[in-house]
Protein backbone atom coordinates (compact mmCIF):
# COMPACT_ATOMS: atom_id res chain seq x y z
CA UNK A 1 0.00 0.00 0.00
CA UNK A 2 1.32 3.66 -0.68
CA UNK A 3 0.69 6.24 1.68
CA UNK A 4 -2.21 7.38 0.70
CA UNK A 5 -3.68 3.84 1.08
CA UNK A 6 -2.40 3.55 4.46
CA UNK A 7 -4.32 6.59 6.06
CA UNK A 8 -7.65 4.90 4.27
CA UNK A 9 -7.19 1.86 5.50
CA UNK A 10 -6.63 3.15 8.89
CA UNK A 11 -9.69 5.73 8.44
CA UNK A 12 -12.16 2.62 7.41
CA UNK A 13 -11.17 0.80 11.54
CA UNK A 14 -12.86 3.86 12.41
CA UNK A 15 -16.21 3.21 10.62
CA UNK A 16 -19.05 0.96 12.44
CA UNK A 17 -21.30 -1.36 10.91
CA UNK A 18 -24.46 0.10 9.64
CA UNK A 19 -23.05 3.58 9.86
CA UNK A 20 -24.33 6.79 7.51
CA UNK A 21 -21.35 8.07 6.20
CA UNK A 22 -19.96 11.49 3.66
CA UNK A 23 -16.56 11.08 1.78
CA UNK A 24 -14.84 13.70 0.66
CA UNK A 25 -12.76 13.37 -2.52
CA UNK A 26 -9.41 12.04 -2.58
CA UNK A 27 -7.96 9.60 0.07
CA UNK A 28 -11.58 9.57 1.72
CA UNK A 29 -12.77 7.85 -1.47
CA UNK A 30 -10.61 4.84 -1.13
CA UNK A 31 -11.57 4.25 2.53
CA UNK A 32 -14.39 2.01 1.20
CA UNK A 33 -11.79 -0.46 -0.48
CA UNK A 34 -10.56 -0.95 3.02
CA UNK A 35 -13.83 -1.49 4.84
CA UNK A 36 -13.44 -5.05 7.45
CA UNK A 37 -15.70 -7.66 5.77
CA UNK A 38 -18.40 -7.70 8.99
CA UNK A 39 -19.03 -4.18 8.43
CA UNK A 40 -21.72 -2.64 5.72
CA UNK A 41 -21.47 1.32 5.62
CA UNK A 42 -24.55 3.66 3.67
CA UNK A 43 -22.57 5.93 1.69
CA UNK A 44 -24.28 9.57 1.64
CA UNK A 45 -23.32 12.25 -1.36
CA UNK A 46 -24.67 15.48 -0.92
CA UNK A 47 -26.57 16.01 -3.89
CA UNK A 48 -29.37 13.72 -3.01
CA UNK A 49 -28.31 10.31 -2.61
CA UNK A 50 -27.75 7.21 0.25
CA UNK A 51 -26.75 4.27 -0.84
CA UNK A 52 -23.89 4.82 -2.82
CA UNK A 53 -22.55 1.39 -4.70
CA UNK A 54 -18.89 0.96 -6.57
CA UNK A 55 -18.20 3.09 -9.24
CA UNK A 56 -19.29 2.21 -12.64
CA UNK A 57 -18.49 0.38 -15.31
CA UNK A 58 -18.49 2.01 -19.01
CA UNK A 59 -21.51 0.36 -19.85
CA UNK A 60 -23.22 0.92 -16.63
CA UNK A 61 -22.94 5.32 -16.81
CA UNK A 62 -26.42 6.83 -16.06
CA UNK A 63 -25.55 10.93 -16.91
CA UNK A 64 -28.63 11.10 -14.27
CA UNK A 65 -26.35 9.41 -11.49
CA UNK A 66 -23.21 11.57 -10.27
CA UNK A 67 -22.07 11.78 -6.81
CA UNK A 68 -20.82 15.83 -5.40
CA UNK A 69 -17.63 15.36 -7.18
CA UNK A 70 -19.84 15.12 -10.50
CA UNK A 71 -18.07 11.96 -11.40
CA UNK A 72 -20.30 8.77 -12.64
CA UNK A 73 -21.58 6.47 -9.07
CA UNK A 74 -23.32 3.08 -8.89
CA UNK A 75 -26.89 3.07 -6.44
CA UNK A 76 -26.58 0.27 -3.79
CA UNK A 77 -30.57 -1.86 -3.18
CA UNK A 78 -32.15 -0.12 -0.26
CA UNK A 79 -30.74 3.14 -1.72
CA UNK A 80 -32.92 6.18 -2.15
CA UNK A 81 -32.77 9.98 -3.83
CA UNK A 82 -33.95 13.11 -2.47
CA UNK A 83 -33.64 16.95 -3.00
CA UNK A 84 -31.13 19.25 -1.76
CA UNK A 85 -32.67 20.80 0.74
CA UNK A 86 -33.78 17.63 2.57
CA UNK A 87 -30.08 16.52 1.48
CA UNK A 88 -28.64 18.83 3.70
CA UNK A 89 -30.93 18.79 6.28
CA UNK A 90 -29.36 15.46 6.91
CA UNK A 91 -26.34 16.51 7.30
CA UNK A 92 -27.45 19.98 9.38
CA UNK A 93 -29.89 17.93 11.20
CA UNK A 94 -27.09 15.32 12.58
CA UNK A 95 -28.01 12.09 10.87
CA UNK A 96 -25.19 11.71 8.95
CA UNK A 97 -23.26 9.92 11.49
CA UNK A 98 -19.52 10.47 10.05
CA UNK A 99 -18.11 12.71 7.06
CA UNK A 100 -14.30 11.84 6.33
CA UNK A 101 -12.68 14.79 4.34
CA UNK A 102 -9.05 16.16 3.19
CA UNK A 103 -8.24 19.53 4.34
CA UNK A 104 -5.62 22.51 3.40
CA UNK A 105 -4.93 23.00 6.94
CA UNK A 106 -5.75 21.87 10.82
CA UNK A 107 -4.78 24.37 13.60
CA UNK A 108 -3.59 23.01 17.35
CA UNK A 109 -7.55 23.01 18.05
CA UNK A 110 -8.45 20.71 15.62
CA UNK A 111 -10.34 23.62 13.43
CA UNK A 112 -9.61 22.94 9.83
CA UNK A 113 -9.36 25.05 6.65
CA UNK A 114 -10.20 23.24 3.39
CA UNK A 115 -12.88 25.13 1.37
CA UNK A 116 -10.53 28.93 0.00
CA UNK A 117 -7.20 30.00 -0.89
CA UNK A 118 -5.78 33.26 0.31
CA UNK A 119 -4.84 35.66 -1.88
CA UNK A 120 -7.18 34.05 -4.18
CA UNK A 121 -11.11 35.36 -5.12
CA UNK A 122 -13.30 33.06 -2.57
CA UNK A 123 -15.92 31.78 -5.32
CA UNK A 124 -16.87 28.74 -3.67
CA UNK A 125 -17.89 26.32 -0.89
CA UNK A 126 -20.23 23.81 -1.79
CA UNK A 127 -21.22 21.78 0.81
CA UNK A 128 -17.65 21.95 3.55
CA UNK A 129 -19.13 24.01 5.96
CA UNK A 130 -22.59 22.26 6.07
CA UNK A 131 -20.58 18.77 7.10
CA UNK A 132 -18.38 20.41 9.57
CA UNK A 133 -21.59 21.53 11.38
CA UNK A 134 -23.47 18.82 11.25
CA UNK A 135 -21.57 15.06 10.48
CA UNK A 136 -21.68 13.65 14.05
CA UNK A 137 -17.77 12.65 13.76
CA UNK A 138 -15.30 14.14 11.28
CA UNK A 139 -12.30 12.54 10.39
CA UNK A 140 -9.71 14.34 8.13
CA UNK A 141 -7.25 12.13 5.95
CA UNK A 142 -4.75 13.66 4.57
CA UNK A 143 -0.69 13.77 3.92
CA UNK A 144 1.08 15.08 6.89
CA UNK A 145 2.24 17.93 4.55
CA UNK A 146 2.33 19.72 1.48
CA UNK A 147 4.39 18.87 -1.85
CA UNK A 148 7.00 21.60 -0.67
CA UNK A 149 7.36 19.73 2.79
CA UNK A 150 5.56 22.45 5.22
CA UNK A 151 3.40 21.03 7.51
CA UNK A 152 -0.47 20.95 7.09
CA UNK A 153 -0.78 20.45 11.09
CA UNK A 154 -0.19 24.40 12.07
CA UNK A 155 -0.56 26.82 15.57
CA UNK A 156 -3.46 28.77 13.32
CA UNK A 157 -4.78 28.79 10.21
CA UNK A 158 -3.32 31.06 7.45
CA UNK A 159 -5.96 29.53 5.14
CA UNK A 160 -9.41 30.56 5.32
CA UNK A 161 -11.45 28.83 8.32
CA UNK A 162 -14.37 26.46 7.69
CA UNK A 163 -15.91 26.27 10.82
CA UNK A 164 -15.43 27.05 14.80
CA UNK A 165 -16.24 23.42 15.31
CA UNK A 166 -13.16 21.04 15.94
CA UNK A 167 -13.04 17.67 14.47
CA UNK A 168 -12.32 14.69 16.12
CA UNK A 169 -9.50 13.05 14.35
CA UNK A 170 -6.39 13.59 12.08
CA UNK A 171 -4.86 10.48 10.59
CA UNK A 172 -2.25 11.13 8.42
CA UNK A 173 0.61 8.66 6.79
CA UNK A 174 2.59 9.32 9.88
CA UNK A 175 0.37 9.98 13.12
CA UNK A 176 -3.12 9.93 14.11
CA UNK A 177 -4.25 12.08 16.27
CA UNK A 178 -7.08 12.79 18.27
CA UNK A 179 -8.90 15.85 19.00
CA UNK A 180 -10.00 16.75 22.61
CA UNK A 181 -11.02 19.90 24.72
CA UNK A 182 -7.53 21.34 25.19
CA UNK A 183 -5.96 20.40 21.64
CA UNK A 184 -4.10 17.27 19.74
CA UNK A 185 -3.56 14.07 21.09
CA UNK A 186 -1.22 11.87 19.74
CA UNK A 187 -2.42 8.66 19.65
CA UNK A 188 -0.68 6.05 17.25
CA UNK A 189 2.19 6.46 15.20
CA UNK A 190 3.28 4.86 11.64
CA UNK A 191 5.52 1.56 12.04
CA UNK A 192 9.65 3.15 12.72
CA UNK A 193 8.26 6.81 13.26
CA UNK A 194 9.41 8.16 16.24
CA UNK A 195 7.46 11.04 18.58
CA UNK A 196 10.78 13.35 17.20
CA UNK A 197 9.61 12.39 13.42
CA UNK A 198 5.88 13.86 14.01
CA UNK A 199 7.66 16.78 16.06
CA UNK A 200 9.83 17.71 13.07
CA UNK A 201 6.72 17.44 10.69
CA UNK A 202 4.07 19.01 12.79
CA UNK A 203 3.62 22.55 13.35
CA UNK A 204 0.99 22.75 16.15
CA UNK A 205 1.87 21.87 19.34
CA UNK A 206 0.46 18.17 20.89
CA UNK A 207 0.11 16.05 23.77
CA UNK A 208 1.26 12.40 23.63
CA UNK A 209 -1.32 9.91 25.11
CA UNK A 210 -0.97 6.98 27.76
CA UNK A 211 -1.66 4.94 25.03
CA UNK A 212 0.10 5.98 22.45
CA UNK A 213 1.10 2.97 20.18
CA UNK A 214 3.35 2.84 16.76
CA UNK A 215 0.66 1.55 14.58
CA UNK A 216 1.50 -2.12 13.32
CA UNK A 217 0.22 -2.26 9.47
CA UNK B 1 -54.00 21.18 -18.04
CA UNK B 2 -50.48 22.97 -18.39
CA UNK B 3 -49.62 24.16 -21.64
CA UNK B 4 -47.12 23.05 -23.63
CA UNK B 5 -44.58 25.77 -25.15
CA UNK B 6 -41.20 25.87 -26.63
CA UNK B 7 -38.20 26.53 -24.91
CA UNK B 8 -37.97 29.94 -27.32
CA UNK B 9 -41.92 30.48 -26.08
CA UNK B 10 -40.71 30.71 -22.68
CA UNK B 11 -37.69 32.88 -23.02
CA UNK B 12 -39.92 34.89 -24.42
CA UNK B 13 -42.01 35.77 -21.61
CA UNK B 14 -38.50 36.55 -19.71
CA UNK B 15 -37.16 40.01 -19.30
CA UNK B 16 -34.05 41.71 -19.18
CA UNK B 17 -33.10 42.12 -15.37
CA UNK B 18 -35.14 39.18 -14.04
CA UNK B 19 -33.88 36.92 -11.02
CA UNK B 20 -34.40 33.21 -12.32
CA UNK B 21 -33.34 30.27 -10.97
CA UNK B 22 -32.20 27.44 -12.56
CA UNK B 23 -31.53 23.91 -11.40
CA UNK B 24 -29.02 21.34 -11.78
CA UNK B 25 -26.19 19.97 -10.35
CA UNK B 26 -23.47 21.19 -12.69
CA UNK B 27 -25.12 19.81 -15.91
CA UNK B 28 -26.52 16.83 -14.10
CA UNK B 29 -30.47 18.02 -13.65
CA UNK B 30 -29.99 21.27 -15.69
CA UNK B 31 -33.05 22.13 -18.03
CA UNK B 32 -30.12 22.73 -21.02
CA UNK B 33 -33.03 23.65 -24.00
CA UNK B 34 -34.16 26.11 -21.79
CA UNK B 35 -31.01 27.12 -21.15
CA UNK B 36 -29.48 27.13 -24.48
CA UNK B 37 -32.46 29.39 -25.81
CA UNK B 38 -31.60 31.95 -22.98
CA UNK B 39 -27.90 32.19 -24.30
CA UNK B 40 -29.26 32.84 -28.04
CA UNK B 41 -31.70 35.43 -26.49
CA UNK B 42 -30.78 39.50 -26.41
CA UNK B 43 -31.41 39.13 -22.69
CA UNK B 44 -29.50 40.33 -20.36
CA UNK B 45 -28.57 42.20 -16.40
CA UNK B 46 -29.63 38.59 -15.25
CA UNK B 47 -29.61 37.47 -11.77
CA UNK B 48 -28.97 33.45 -11.91
CA UNK B 49 -29.66 31.55 -8.61
CA UNK B 50 -28.17 28.04 -9.16
CA UNK B 51 -25.35 25.78 -7.61
CA UNK B 52 -23.04 26.62 -10.09
CA UNK B 53 -22.54 28.34 -13.23
CA UNK B 54 -22.62 25.87 -15.82
CA UNK B 55 -19.14 24.63 -17.10
CA UNK B 56 -16.95 26.06 -19.55
CA UNK B 57 -18.81 26.79 -22.05
CA UNK B 58 -21.77 24.40 -21.45
CA UNK B 59 -24.83 25.19 -20.17
CA UNK B 60 -25.20 28.58 -17.79
CA UNK B 61 -21.07 28.99 -18.39
CA UNK B 62 -22.31 30.14 -21.99
CA UNK B 63 -24.44 33.27 -20.41
CA UNK B 64 -21.22 33.81 -19.17
CA UNK B 65 -19.06 33.85 -22.05
CA UNK B 66 -22.10 36.27 -23.44
CA UNK B 67 -21.99 38.36 -20.43
CA UNK B 68 -25.89 38.40 -19.88
CA UNK B 69 -25.40 37.49 -16.17
CA UNK B 70 -25.41 40.87 -13.77
CA UNK B 71 -25.02 38.68 -10.71
CA UNK B 72 -24.54 34.63 -9.47
CA UNK B 73 -26.15 33.25 -6.64
CA UNK B 74 -24.56 30.43 -5.75
CA UNK B 75 -22.22 27.71 -3.65
CA UNK B 76 -19.52 26.61 -6.13
CA UNK B 77 -18.27 28.45 -8.78
CA UNK B 78 -14.53 27.80 -9.19
CA UNK B 79 -15.26 24.79 -11.65
CA UNK B 80 -15.51 27.37 -14.41
CA UNK B 81 -12.63 29.40 -15.13
CA UNK B 82 -14.61 31.32 -17.37
CA UNK B 83 -16.41 32.76 -13.95
CA UNK B 84 -13.95 33.42 -12.12
CA UNK B 85 -12.28 35.83 -15.11
CA UNK B 86 -15.60 37.42 -14.88
CA UNK B 87 -15.47 38.00 -11.60
CA UNK B 88 -11.96 39.29 -11.30
CA UNK B 89 -12.65 41.69 -14.20
CA UNK B 90 -15.82 43.01 -12.25
CA UNK B 91 -17.97 41.92 -14.83
CA UNK B 92 -20.20 39.42 -13.18
CA UNK B 93 -21.51 40.23 -8.80
CA UNK B 94 -20.99 37.07 -6.93
CA UNK B 95 -23.17 35.83 -3.82
CA UNK B 96 -21.28 32.73 -2.02
CA UNK B 97 -23.53 30.76 0.10
CA UNK B 98 -22.88 27.40 1.74
CA UNK B 99 -25.32 24.66 -0.53
CA UNK B 100 -27.28 23.54 2.50
CA UNK B 101 -27.61 27.25 3.43
CA UNK B 102 -28.84 28.20 -0.40
CA UNK B 103 -31.12 25.08 -0.92
CA UNK B 104 -32.74 25.79 2.79
CA UNK B 105 -33.34 29.68 1.04
CA UNK B 106 -34.78 28.46 -1.61
CA UNK B 107 -36.88 26.21 0.75
CA UNK B 108 -37.77 28.94 2.40
CA UNK B 109 -38.44 31.40 -0.45
CA UNK B 110 -40.99 28.75 -1.17
CA UNK B 111 -42.77 28.09 1.72
CA UNK B 112 -43.40 31.74 2.88
CA UNK B 113 -40.77 31.77 5.30
CA UNK B 114 -38.54 35.48 4.99
CA UNK B 115 -35.33 33.90 6.72
CA UNK B 116 -34.03 31.33 9.47
CA UNK B 117 -30.98 31.21 11.83
CA UNK B 118 -28.46 28.38 10.72
CA UNK B 119 -25.22 27.37 12.23
CA UNK B 120 -23.42 26.90 9.35
CA UNK B 121 -20.79 29.19 8.47
CA UNK B 122 -20.72 31.10 11.58
CA UNK B 123 -17.24 32.37 12.32
CA UNK B 124 -15.88 32.15 8.86
CA UNK B 125 -15.71 35.03 6.19
CA UNK B 126 -19.11 34.03 4.86
CA UNK B 127 -20.69 35.21 8.07
CA UNK B 128 -19.17 38.44 8.39
CA UNK B 129 -22.18 40.17 6.86
CA UNK B 130 -24.73 38.88 8.46
CA UNK B 131 -26.67 39.35 11.71
CA UNK B 132 -25.91 36.29 14.19
CA UNK B 133 -27.78 35.60 17.22
CA UNK B 134 -27.82 33.36 20.06
CA UNK B 135 -30.49 30.53 20.33
CA UNK B 136 -29.98 27.85 23.35
CA UNK B 137 -26.17 28.24 23.90
CA UNK B 138 -25.23 28.07 20.67
CA UNK B 139 -24.73 31.25 17.60
CA UNK B 140 -26.87 31.24 14.25
CA UNK B 141 -26.81 33.04 11.17
CA UNK B 142 -29.43 34.94 9.63
CA UNK B 143 -30.23 33.52 6.14
CA UNK B 144 -32.91 35.81 4.50
CA UNK B 145 -34.53 33.40 1.79
CA UNK B 146 -34.26 33.78 -1.85
CA UNK B 147 -37.06 33.93 -4.54
CA UNK B 148 -37.08 34.19 -8.58
CA UNK B 149 -39.37 35.55 -11.17
CA UNK B 150 -39.10 32.40 -13.44
CA UNK B 151 -37.39 29.06 -12.31
CA UNK B 152 -36.32 26.30 -15.06
CA UNK B 153 -36.86 22.97 -14.22
CA UNK B 154 -35.52 19.47 -15.47
CA UNK B 155 -37.43 17.14 -14.83
CA UNK B 156 -38.04 13.59 -16.07
CA UNK B 157 -41.81 12.96 -16.41
CA UNK B 158 -45.02 15.20 -16.31
CA UNK B 159 -47.94 14.22 -16.80
CA UNK B 160 -50.68 17.24 -18.19
CA UNK B 161 -51.48 18.76 -15.10
CA UNK B 162 -48.18 19.01 -14.44
CA UNK B 163 -46.82 16.43 -11.99
CA UNK B 164 -43.51 16.02 -12.18
CA UNK B 165 -41.04 13.19 -10.94
CA UNK B 166 -37.35 13.67 -11.23
CA UNK B 167 -34.56 11.25 -12.67
CA UNK B 168 -32.42 10.27 -9.97
CA UNK B 169 -29.66 12.59 -9.17
CA UNK B 170 -30.74 14.98 -11.49
CA UNK B 171 -33.39 16.10 -8.79
CA UNK B 172 -31.20 17.85 -6.72
CA UNK B 173 -32.49 21.84 -6.62
CA UNK B 174 -35.15 21.14 -9.11
CA UNK B 175 -38.19 20.55 -6.41
CA UNK B 176 -36.90 23.49 -4.58
CA UNK B 177 -37.10 26.15 -7.09
CA UNK B 178 -39.76 25.10 -8.84
CA UNK B 179 -42.02 26.55 -5.51
CA UNK B 180 -39.61 29.60 -5.16
CA UNK B 181 -40.55 31.76 -8.43
CA UNK B 182 -43.19 33.19 -10.04
CA UNK B 183 -43.32 31.65 -13.30
CA UNK B 184 -42.19 28.17 -13.35
CA UNK B 185 -40.63 26.70 -16.59
CA UNK B 186 -40.09 22.90 -16.98
CA UNK B 187 -38.51 21.20 -19.78
CA UNK B 188 -39.59 17.59 -19.41
CA UNK B 189 -38.32 14.13 -21.28
CA UNK B 190 -41.72 12.59 -21.08
CA UNK B 191 -45.67 14.04 -21.15
CA UNK B 192 -48.28 11.70 -20.12
CA UNK B 193 -51.92 11.62 -19.60
CA UNK B 194 -53.41 12.65 -16.50
CA UNK B 195 -54.06 9.54 -14.38
CA UNK B 196 -50.52 7.88 -15.25
CA UNK B 197 -48.03 8.92 -13.01
CA UNK B 198 -48.65 7.23 -9.22
CA UNK B 199 -49.93 9.44 -6.59
CA UNK B 200 -47.88 8.03 -4.40
CA UNK B 201 -44.40 8.82 -6.67
CA UNK B 202 -44.83 12.55 -7.59
CA UNK B 203 -42.59 14.51 -6.03
CA UNK B 204 -43.12 18.19 -7.61
CA UNK B 205 -47.72 18.43 -7.59
CA UNK B 206 -49.15 20.28 -10.44
CA UNK B 207 -49.80 23.81 -8.46
CA UNK B 208 -46.35 24.87 -8.59
CA UNK B 209 -45.65 24.54 -12.36
CA UNK B 210 -47.00 27.24 -15.06
CA UNK B 211 -45.37 25.76 -18.39
CA UNK B 212 -44.65 22.43 -20.29
CA UNK B 213 -41.58 22.42 -22.30
CA UNK B 214 -40.89 18.98 -24.47
CA UNK B 215 -37.36 17.99 -23.76
CA UNK B 216 -34.57 15.74 -25.91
Amino acid sequence: MDEKQLIAARAAQELKNGNVVNLGIGIPTKVVDYLPPDVTIHLHSENGILGLGPSPTEEEIDPDLVNAGKLPVTIVEGSSFFDSPSSFAMIRGKHVDVAVLGVLQVDQYGRIANWAIPGKNILGVGGAMDLLEGAKKVIVTMLHTTRSGESKIVESLSYPITSQRRVDMIITELAVFKVDKEGLLLMEMADGCTIEDVKKHTLAPFRLSSQLTSNVR
Amino acid sequence: MKEIITANEAINMVKSESVIMVGGFGLVGCPIKLVESLSNSSLNNLTIISNNLGEQGKGLGKLVLNKQVAKGIGSYFTSNIDVVEAYQRGELEIELLPQGTMSEAIRAGGAGIGGFYTPVSVGTALAEPKETKIIGEKEYVLQEALQADFAFIKAKKADKLGNLIYSKSSRNFNPAMATAAKTVFVEVDEIVEVGELNPEEIITPHLYVDYLIEGE
